[in-house]
């Protein structure tokens, strides 16, 4: 064995002995309040985890980083988008770093993954992002309350909105291939066919979809107009390739609210004019709310807000209504959890927001046409549906009788 | 130098087993996973260190196993037993197959094979919706319900039972590799066609290696499904069976403890540096390259020299 080989094993050990001796944060009373935060900052959803973090960071800088008398302290933990690295890290956080509150998660698989943990280690936590329709569903977990959307949230307002609205009655669909695909399709559908249109096609693409050529020349042309759904890159392609093919003016593309996203508008070009899609945010909401948080966030982050950015910024504020309505009190979960499942704001950037009994936002919805106003595309906001809720006008034990939307569910009737 | 290893082994888990109750929960959670990924990364060790088949699809195995584990616990209520038993069939059942297909080709050819028969298992993990819950994975697998006296849903009896069955694992491999059986996959390693004019079935070892290493795969994958609770399609993945890779070689291929010891220092490396950095990977890359400049034999076989 030469020293060289000892050098270098002394070095690969050394974590592993430093890791073990980590001290664990103090339990005391009075100290500052913690609050764990996952967002994937490495892999593929990199990205979205940069907006999710200043969202934060924008918040609590307002704040001075302080609440209800005590100091807040983020610790900001890489998920890598994978449910078993939000799942030890979540782990680090309670046992390690002792947060008071969870909070953060991109995606609906690390959403589902945590719940058990969450609701086994009883901490208060919030999902500003996930929006897998069952966590605040079907599958409910004590300890998290929402404070972003289900998926199917915007869709079912948009379905009401194109009937009422525009002369389309025969739509195509065409969605990734996965859960956040079919509950915005699934969303759509339900409420567009109780009220008369038709889903006449339904296209599922893998997620790992280059070209989305043969897909779009499968589109029946004699649909009226198409209702597409893409998230970050493939949004960016589609929305092109649908021009290429075109079907950009002849066709219109309706969309659910990632398909023109801000977080892949400006990098979008003239191929997006005229879409319509449906969110709880648009930046180019005019409230004043919301126009001193876009500018704020623009300064800070150099781009202007996704709903990535705005769900984070308002969880943050969320949080900290609660907190100041325990006293600063978080070391006692059950008073802070039901506090957070209380709040009530009126004046969010995404407009007034409330909080329903399984723990999801009621919040406006918008429908939105992407535009371009002073050389930048932005979703023009074109009607307001206010305090939606996730059941949409259903009762929530009526609602959850009918099964989660799926790829089949509802079924294509009409196809 | 054998009993040397079987020893310094012995003696590593005792020290893990004595420091572990003086540990906090996080710090244990992290041995323990690294426990169970130690096992994958010796079943990898068989076919890699040992019979010179580099496999890029070891995660399917591992996946399987995993999602057996997750269907019988959460549809079926299954107990710890069938589910051990059913998980390790499974791999063991799709690795017989794969095995079929992919043991012809050598080199990057069945590096290629394995590669896309893993893919094959994720595409199924992603797609075939109603039994595996397509991307949302299976969640609310609970802790083993063996009848001990200790509650493993605790992170200190969980810790210990993923170490015995990580000292199981390594002892009945160890056993294996030092077999004749064994020792024929080593000539296999060297030169199949010596062994060939030898009289040796070169085929038929190559096979069983790869069966029996799928086999301690899916043992790996069903503690993980137990660890986590939890069960996706990212367990199945290219990414899983890479890393699994990575740390036979960082550990030194042929050796056994080696890549005990690299996953170990992984599983650590990743979540003990990410804390200080969002830029872990590079420190991660960076250790790969220096091991490869410094140790290409990995970290213990550089020890062994």
């Amino acid at each position: 064995m030469t020293s060289r080989c000892r050098a270098l094993a002394a070095v690969l050990v050394l974590p592993v002995v430093a890791a073990l001796a980590a001290p664990t944060a103090p339990a005391a009373q009075g100290g500052p309040i913690r609050i764990g935060f996952l967002a994937p900052l490495t892999g593929p959803f990199a990205q979205i985890g940069k907006d999710m973090v200043s969202g934060t960071e924008l918040f609590l800088d307002e704040i001075g980083r302080q609440v209800a008398g005590r100091k807040l302290e983020l610790i900001v933990e890489d998920t890598e988008g994978t449910p078993a690295t939000a799942l030890t890290k979540s782990r680090k956080l309670v046992e390690q770093d002792r947060v008071h509150l969870l909070t953060g998660g991109l995606l609906a698989n690390v959403g589902y993954a945590l719940q058990p943990f969450i609701d086994g280690a009883g901490i208060p936590t919030t999902y500003p992002v996930i929006a897998a329709d069952d966590i605040t569903q079907r599958k409910p977990a004590r300890w998290i309350v929402r404070t972003g959307w289900t998926t199917s949230q915007p869709m079912h307002p948009f379905g009401d909105w194109v009937l009422k609205n525009t002369k389309y009655r025969k739509i195509a669909t065409i969605g990734m291939d996965y859960a956040f695909g079919y509950e915005t399709v699934g969303g759509f559908q339900r409420v567009f066919e109780e009220g008369g249109g038709q889903i006449v096609q339904k296209i599922w693409t893998p997620l790992n979809t280059n070209d989305f050529a043969p897909f779009i020349a499968q589109i029946k042309r004699d649909a009226d107009a198409v209702l597409a759904l893409f998230v970050g890159r493939l949004a960016l392609q589609f929305v092109k390739q649908y021009e290429e093919a075109g079907l950009h003016g002849k066709l219109p593309l309706l969309g659910g609210g990632t398909t023109t996203d801000e977080s892949v508008l400006p990098q979008m070009g003239d191929e997006a004019l005229g879409t319509l899609t449906a969110l709880h945010y648009s930046q180019a909401l005019d409230t004043p709310q919301n126009v001193r948080f876009a500018r704020a966030f623009e300064a800070r982050a150099g781009k202007i807000p996704s709903y990535y950015g705005e769900a984070t910024y308002t969880n943050m504020r969320w949080i900290t209504e609660a907190i100041r309505a325990v006293g600063g009190k978080v070391e006692e979960r059950a008073p802070l959890l039901a506090a957070l499942r209380k709040v009530e704001i009126k004046d969010t950037a995404r407009g007034p927001l409330s909080v329903d009994a399984h723990g999801n936002p009621v919040q406006n919805i918008y429908i939105r046409r992407v535009e371009r106003v002073g050389g930048r595309l932005q979703n023009t906001v074109i009607a307001t549906y206010p305090g939606v809720s996730q059941f949409w006008k259903d009762r929530a034990e009526d609602y959850l009788k009918q099964p989660l939307y799926g790829r089949d569910v509802p079924p294509c009737r009409s196809c | 130098m054998r009993t040397r290893g079987v020893v310094a082994g012995l003696a590593v888990a005792a020290a893990a087993a004595l420091v572990a109750p003086a540990l906090s929960a996080y710090p244990l959670t992290l041995l323990t996973q690294a426990a169970i990924v130690a096992v994958l990364a010796m079943s990898l060790d068989v076919l890699l260190g040992y019979t010179g088949l580099a496999s890029l699809g070891h995660a399917a195995y591992f996946g399987v196993a995993a999602y057996a584990v997750g269907i019988l616990t959460t549809e079926y209520r299954r107990g710890f037993v069938v589910c051990l038993l059913v998980g390790v069939a499974a791999a063991a059942l799709t690795a017989a197959l794969f095995g079929l297909l992919a043991i012809r080709a050598t080199g990057t050819y069945f590096l290629m094979i394995t590669l896309a028969l893993g893919m094959v298992v994720w595409g199924l993990a992603f797609r075939w919706v109603s039994l595996t819950k397509g991307d949302n994975g299976i969640a609310g697998v609970p802790r083993p319900d063996l009848p001990l006296p200790w509650n493993l849903g605790a992170p200190l009896p969980f810790f210990y039972f993923a170490l015995t069955a990580t000292v199981l694992a390594w002892a009945l491999l160890g056993l294996l590799v030092r077999s004749p059986f064994g020792m024929t996959l080593l000539g296999v390693r060297e030169s199949e066609s010596r062994m060939r004019a030898l009289g040796y079935n070169v085929w038929l070892h190559k096979y069983l290696a790869f069966v029996i290493s799928g086999a301690f795969a899916g043992f790996a994958g069903v503690f993980w499904a137990y660890y986590n609770g939890f069960v996706s399609p990212i367990d199945v993945q290219l990414v899983t069976s890479v890393e699994t890779l990575l740390m036979v070689a960082l550990g030194g291929p042929g050796t056994l403890a080696g890549p005990a010891l690299g996953a170990t220092m992984i599983v650590f490396l990743k979540n003990f540096v990410s804390v200080y950095t969002k830029r872990w990977l590079l420190i991660l890359g960076a250790v790969y390259i220096g091991v490869i400049l410094f140790a290409p034999r990995g970290v213990l076989g550089a020890f062994r020299r």
